[in-house]
């Protein structure tokens, strides 16, 4: 049961898609100038992440391990293609909004990593809720980081006025705003991450710091493990690792 | 015994001169332009250095504090800042809007990235940009020399935007040498800027290199486009931006060929900024390209060892 639980909350603070892994930065900059936006790309996203790892976990069998990424992007092409279709008659204004970064659900980086790391080898319902936990993840970054803009730079709060609260500072709803405040927000995730599951104590036990490498199919996960090795057996693992973080 | 022989590294001699001594010069050759903008704007221009001041000292200890590294606010680095930063802002600037520039330029410019000499572009510059993408409306509140900044105050458009407007500057060159033009506090006296930039040269504080290589290619450019160079050179924060603000060490580069090559890049953007960009002045922008080139600029110009030969790059 517990595995059900942390496969769920991993993805909120420890292994958020953004904040931690640093994934699929490029709607996260462009669509959170609001509130709003954020939760319609989250949520959004959070539909097609759930609906491929579940199609891809059941899939895993089957499909030829050569031609996966084909695979898995025609899976989540397909979904994508639904939910545009649904935002397109329901939500016109979402829409528009979102504009291009609806359809380049596509190749965000967030769905076809989990498919790759998580729903490929995983059984349909842990993959369900890993899809679920990185989706709410994802969503409550976007609110979270389109709220702070949309009420810094705007001086609304999820489209309502604030009643004056403070005037409006446009610079946050500007594209450098938009990296200053995505900026703070990793620097406060680490930092509660880091009081969350005491980091240190681990690094000492495995070698690792990296949230990814646990995620699994992270491509420096190869080089990680084996400076993680030559570390153990040399005097100053430390050192050791940091050289080849360099590398 | 032990203090005898003691076995260091060159440098063996030092002339003496530190980060505050430097940070002094450059306040004394700012106060010309000083006494210049009380002149011309009136108390409230005091009022707007004092508050970027204070805000940028505010900010540079406390922030020195949370991180928990040194102190460093006694270098008057900070001090300088504010002074530039007030010298970008018109007269007219609500208050917190101007402490809000300060935070932004010592916080986020500068010690975010590690404090004094690991800046890489301009801590004031910064300052003034947040608060020109943030605040367009009271940036660009000029008003006219001697008229207050009160309800009487006039308000008029600068000799730049003039220009941009299709006329002419509607200012002449003597008026515009001493001052007498709607600009910001510190950048419409061109004849304190001089000064104090004689000052700086003669103190050998900043090598004229630079100031003379950026002016001169605006003029250059402005000419060749058709504009009236003598106008050009004089109008906007050119005077300020070429002698107090493209001088700085931390984000320009060392020696002499890269020092020339960041100038001529500054007045290039500068002139087309100024001719084909949407907005009339473009002094702050360029620099702050610049600094962000002159890593590059640096190891493009890296003087070789002595009797090393140039080596060909390996055909890729």
């Amino acid at each position: 049961m517990a595995k059900y639980v942390q496969t769920f909350t991993k993805g909120l603070i420890r292994e958020n898609p953004v904040l931690r892994l640093v994934l699929g930065t490029c709607p996260t900059l462009a669509v959170t100038t609001a509130a709003m936006n954020g939760l319609g790309m989250g949520a959004a996203a959070a539909f097609v992440l759930v609906c491929s790892n579940i199609v891809i976990s059941l899939l895993r069998h089957v499909i030829p391990d050569k031609v996966r990424l084909p695979s898995y992007i025609v899976v989540i092409a397909g979904f994508t293609t639904i939910v545009q279709m649904l935002v397109k008659a329901y939500l016109p204004s979402i829409d528009q909004a979102l504009g291009i970064y609806l359809p380049l659900i596509v190749v965000n980086c967030i769905i076809l990593g989990r498919a790759e790391a998580f729903a490929s080898k995983n059984s349909v319902g842990l993959s369900a809720l890993d899809g679920l936990g990185m989706g709410a993840g994802f969503t409550a970054a976007l609110i979270v980081m389109g709220g702070l803009r949309e009420f810094l730079g705007s001086g609304t709060i999820f489209g309502w006025p604030d009643g004056g609260m403070i005037p409006p500072i446009t610079i946050f709803v500007l594209p450098a705003g938009g990296f200053f405040i995505f900026g703070m927000l990793i620097w406060l995730t680490n930092r509660l991450s880091k009081k969350l599951e005491g980091d240190t104590a681990r690094k000492e036990l495995t070698g690792r710091v990296c949230a990814a490498c646990d995620a699994g199919g992270c491509p420096n996960a190869a080089i990680c493990n084996l400076a993680a090795g030559e570390a153990a057996d040399a005097e100053k693992p430390s050192v050791k690792r940091r050289e080849s973080d360099h590398e | 015994m032990e203090h005898t022989l003691t076995v260091t590294s060159s440098p063996h001699l030092h002339c003496g001169m530190n980060t505050r001594g430097i940070m002094l010069d450059v306040l004394i050759a700012l106060l010309p332009a000083v006494a210049a903008s009380v002149w011309l704007f009136g108390w409230r221009a005091a009022v707007v250095e004092v508050v970027c001041i204070a805000s940028c000292v505010a900010s540079e200890f406390l922030s020195r504090v949370v991180m928990k590294r040194p102190q460093s606010v006694g270098d008057l680095s900070a001090v300088v800042t504010g002074l530039l930063l007030a010298f970008n802002l018109p007269a007219t600037i609500p208050l917190w809007q101007a402490a809000l520039g300060g935070v932004a330029a010592i916080v986020v410019a500068k010690q975010m990235f590690g404090g004094i000499g690991q800046n890489f572009v301009n801590p004031a510059l910064i300052g003034r940009i947040v608060l020109m993408a943030s605040f367009p409306a009271a940036m660009n509140n000029w008003v006219q020399p001697f008229s207050g900044t009160g309800a009487d105050a006039i308000s008029s458009a600068t000799p730049l935007a003039n220009i941009a407007a299709g006329g002419g500057a509607g200012y002449g060159l003597g008026e515009m040498f001493v001052g007498m033009r709607p600009g910001c506090l510190g950048e419409t006296c061109a004849a304190a800027l001089l000064l104090g930039g004689a000052y700086l040269v003669a103190r050998r504080v900043i090598s004229p290199l630079i100031p003379l290589t950026y002016i001169g290619t605006v003029f250059v450019m402005t000419w060749l486009l058709g504009g009236d160079p003598l106008t050009a050179v004089l109008s906007g924060g050119l005077m300020l931006g070429a002698i107090f603000m493209a001088t700085d060490y931390t984000t320009t580069p060392l020696n002499k060929t890269g020092k020339a090559v960041f100038a001529l890049g500054c007045g290039l953007l500068t002139v087309l900024i100024r001719h084909y960009g949407s907005l009339p002045e473009g002094v702050s922008f360029a620099i702050v390209i610049m600094n962000i080139l002159s890593p590059l600029i640096e190891r493009a110009t890296r003087p070789l060892p002595f009797g090393q030969k140039r080596r060909l790059r390996r055909e890729d």
